[in-house]
């Protein structure tokens, strides 16, 4: 992204809420714990907070949330394409910074799914109107769309069952360092193919957890950054996209998906190569969508995403070190996953990852996934300025 | 061509009756060839494209389109059976095939395959539509193998 030297936008602060279940919270305290960890973490209050974004599942959410808070800001955003919608507020919030638009943004994440409704993972979830519910007559569900994918991708690729158990076996292995991961016991490629089967051909052990939990992040001017505490971390560039939206059955192609077009414009917009990324932090809502993401960033080719993934490639000690804190899949997914991408990929950057730190890592690229594997967004951030 | 439109079968006890499509002006013609056993599927007046569901518009070509029937046959896109499922009105049906099948006349649709063991579909499959009467304005189109 091109902006005057001062105006260049970085995220200042960063923070998870408490996860993976809270009983006795509220969703707005989650937004308020997650939102006040992150003022501190960059050294700044409400106060200096002009620009907001934040998306939830009622009309008027983030100006909802304004009033909750108490703020009054000039700059708001409440983007909704699913679980990538953090990633998108953050690229928003980076061009409205650069522009001048803003100079404090403040972006929150609040779910209580878990305590508040109980598992709904076979389930489909928000209000539907006329056309959006063209699909969903035949009972399809959401992990029904992903498994839709993976049985596609598996006729068309010879892609099989055990290799997308291991992306769920090294996510496991990390959140067995993350002390807040919902599930922490090491499991077996056979522990996945042994677990219940949802929609065939994703088990149990393919599917993200269901939790509750929150995060926020500040992004501000490198000018800002520059008397606060920690180190900033760049907003190199950023870019979304969508294939459909809650029909499945308007994807062309349902082994590609939003990040085919996602990732390498936002590359381009960063003006890095993918070869230079030390660590990646993917929407893991089911292993198929972890795979399929890796192809279309062009990590692999695709169709070989399922040998690309063996061996403990996406291990924090491995080639490609992914979704460090345990992902979805193991660590935390209250719903809209995608604000958890953002902070660890902070705590990469800085070197606060603790047991799955990588070493030196300098440029991180999140990749959030929404809907039923409908859309998607790329954010490159980075420890040096572009 | 015109083909079956089933009654629904008996319920069982607890279950609820399969939920019919929303109210949707644009869907109109869809919904109510469906109850005479006739599959629709819209075309572009300009060049033929073909799309489902139904829109102001062609898509492709932006060009006008009107609704023309279908052969009602298919081939497998995809597939996944359904293993547990929130709703009621669907529960007492698992396990359930859930596919998309892709027209031939071109647009690919959700559906439900039924008549067939899940271990028995594969991608590529041949398949052809039958109705379910769901209400008093709908029936549901579903698949179902085609003989060999």
């Amino acid at each position: 992204m091109t902006a005057p030297a001062g105006r260049r936008a970085v995220i200042a602060g960063a923070a998870t809420s408490d996860y993976p279940v809270l009983p006795d919270k509220a969703e707005t305290e989650v937004h308020v714990q997650a939102a006040e960890r992150a003022l501190a973490d960059a050294g700044l209050t409400f106060d200096d907070v002009d620009g907001y974004a934040t998306v939830g599942y009622y009309p008027m959410y983030c100006v909802g949330m304004c009033e909750y808070l108490g703020i009054h800001p000039t700059w708001l955003d409440e983007t909704n394409i699913g679980g990538a919608s953090f990633e998108v507020h953050v690229e928003h919030a980076a061009r409205a910074v650069e522009a001048g638009a803003a100079e404090v943004v403040l972006i929150t994440y609040g779910s209580v799914q878990l305590s508040a409704m109980g598992r709904r993972i076979g389930g489909r979830g928000g209000s539907v109107s006329a056309t959006q519910a063209w699909d969903a007559m035949w009972g399809n569900t959401l992990v029904g769309s992903y498994a839709l994918a993976a049985t596609r991708h598996m006729a068309e690729y010879g892609t099989t069952a055990e290799q997308l158990a291991e992306i769920a076996v090294t996510f496991r292995r990390h959140a067995g360092f993350n002390p807040f991961a919902q599930y922490r016991d090491p499991i077996t490629v056979d522990d996945v193919l042994a677990s219940r089967m949802v929609a065939d051909p994703l088990h149990m052990l393919d599917c993200c957890v269901v939790s509750d939990g929150g995060g926020a992040c500040v992004v501000t001017t490198e000018e800002r950054a520059r008397d606060l505490p920690k180190r900033p971390v760049h907003v190199l560039g950023g870019a979304h996209t969508l294939t459909h939206a809650l029909n499945v059955s308007q994807s062309h192609d349902l082994t590609v998906s939003s990040a085919a077009r996602s990732g390498p414009l936002a590359l381009q917009r960063a003006g890095v190569a993918l070869e230079d990324v030390d660590v990646l932090q993917l929407y893991d809502s089911f292993t198929i969508t972890v795979l399929v993401t890796l192809e279309d960033l062009g990590f692999c080719a695709k169709g070989e995403g399922g040998s690309f993934v063996e061996g403990g490639r996406l291990a924090f000690d491995g080639a490609l070190p992914t979704n460090t804190d345990g992902g979805g899949l193991s660590a935390c997914h209250p719903g809209m996953r995608g604000m958890f991408l953002i902070v660890e990929a902070v705590r990469q950057l800085r070197g606060e990852a603790g047991a799955t730190q990588v070493a030196d890592a300098e440029l991180a690229l999140v990749h959030g996934t929404g809907g039923m594997l409908s859309t998607g967004a790329t954010l490159l951030l980075g420890t040096e300025a572009p | 061509m015109t083909r079956p439109v089933h009654e629904p079968a008996p319920l069982p006890e607890k279950a609820k009756p399969r939920e019919g499509p929303p109210q949707d002006l644009e869907m109109a013609p869809y919904w109510a060839a469906t109850l005479e056993g006739r599959l629709l599927v819209q075309r572009c007046i300009p060049h033929g494209h073909t799309q489902l569901y139904g829109r102001a518009h062609c898509v492709t070509c932006r060009g006008e389109v009107r609704w023309e029937d279908a052969s009602g046959f298919g081939t497998v896109y995809s597939f996944t059976v359904l293993r547990q499922h929130h709703s009621r009105s669907l529960r007492h049906l698992l396990p359930l095939v859930v596919a998309l099948i892709d027209l031939d006349e071109g647009p690919r649709i959700m559906t439900n395959l039924v008549d067939v063991a899940p271990e028995d579909v594969r991608v590529g499959m041949r398949v052809e539509v039958f109705f379910e009467r769901v209400s008093d304005d709908a029936a549901l189109p579903l698949f179902t193998p085609v003989p060999e």
